[in-house]
């Protein structure tokens, strides 16, 4: 079955727009009707091809944000001022549209129930997104895999899914925040850059033999990585899918 | 670090198109140094064409250049490759 699951050839398909949700000022999560969709596990991502009326073609990676179900599929994007795609996602796409896609894609950064944990998830602004699949995922199965997440983000409306990560905390799932360059009044939770003493506060200790996801901006991902080393976790428990500048 | 770096992730799609499966999971080992690893943890650079390179000694894997219609892959960095059917 897995096999078969593998060696399924990758191509473009149409997906028709169906629900948007608005999450933050310049994020907006994009619900896709893709007829024949196989399903995905948590981590896993799209390719979006955009086709100009004199054929020009651009290409985009978007990371899935919801947990598999049925011929849905979710993608969280964030408008980039100069990107090529992003701008016409988030502004231009309106229910009934349709888009090229194809997928699912990836194996690497994939997390599964039957995965068991304990799972330790580091996102750094829209890197968040796989890592709420995983959630989601987790959610949907009724699993109680002790996870805890720490979210980074520059301000308190650059925080995404705040209300689900609430409603979803408790049963194995803790939350944690740290807000870079801007909290609100009477903030208590971390207001500084990822480091390691946060990392060693947040997850648990290498005895315990943690997996980690982490997601974000290159920066963000390495210096995750390399303070998780530092800890003492091992390179291969320490999964990480960097955005880079995207250009999206 | 270089803040234009990605991970083999980010070339998933591509190359599954080339090679019909799945491919980040594959392990490869680098002709350099010698170590594994799994395709989806490389460091992977975009220019005009897309670099390999081994994580643990930056050792260029792999340089994939892709046209509308062909993918030129020049692999001579990874020794062996392994992969699940």
């Amino acid at each position: 079955m897995a096999g078969t699951a593998l060696l399924r050839r990758l191509t473009w398909q149409l997906a028709e727009l169906v629900e948007v949700v608005v999450e933050a000022p310049r994020v907006k999560t994009l619900v896709f009707d893709v007829p024949g969709w196989p399903g995905h596990r948590a981590g896993q991502h799209v390719d979006v091809r955009l086709t100009a009326e004199d054929g020009y073609q651009a290409e985009r990676s978007y990371s899935i944000a919801s947990a598999p179900d049925s011929t849905r599929v979710a993608l969280t994007v964030q408008r980039l001022e100069d990107g090529e795609v992003s701008p016409y996602l988030t502004d231009e796409l309106r229910p009934d549209d349709k888009i090229e896609l194809r997928g699912p894609i990836g194996g690497y950064f994939v997390w599964e129930p039957s995965d068991g944990g304990p799972l330790t998830l580091v996102a750094g602004g829209s890197g968040i997104v796989p890592l709420m699949a995983m959630i989601r995922t987790r959610a949907a199965a009724g699993n109680d895999t002790e996870t805890r997440l720490l979210y980074s983000a520059r301000s308190e409306d650059d925080l995404i899914y705040r209300d689900e990560l609430e409603a979803l905390s408790g049963n194995g799932l803790t939350v944690a925040y740290t807000l870079t360059d801007l909290q609100p009044p009477g903030w208590t939770s971390y207001a500084r850059r990822v480091d390691p003493e946060m990392l060693a506060e947040v997850a648990p200790g290498p005895t315990e033999q943690p997996c980690f996801f982490t997601c974000g901006p290159t920066p963000f991902v390495e210096a995750v990585a390399e303070a998780l080393v530092r800890l003492g976790h091992e390179a291969r428990a320490i999964k990480t899918e960097r955005f880079g500048p995207s250009g999206g | 670090m270089d803040e234009l770096m990605l991970d083999g992730n980010a070339v998933a799609g591509l190359l599954q198109e080339v090679f019909a499966v799945e491919m980040t999971t594959a392990v490869g080992t680098c002709a350099s140094c010698g170590a594994a690893g799994p395709v989806g943890a490389v460091h992977v650079y975009r220019g005009a064409g897309i670099v390999l390179r081994c994580s643990h000694c930056d050792n260029v894997l792999a340089k994939v250049v892709k046209s509308d219609s062909r993918v030129w892959i020049d692999s001579t960095g990874i020794r062996t490759l392994e992969v699940t059917v």
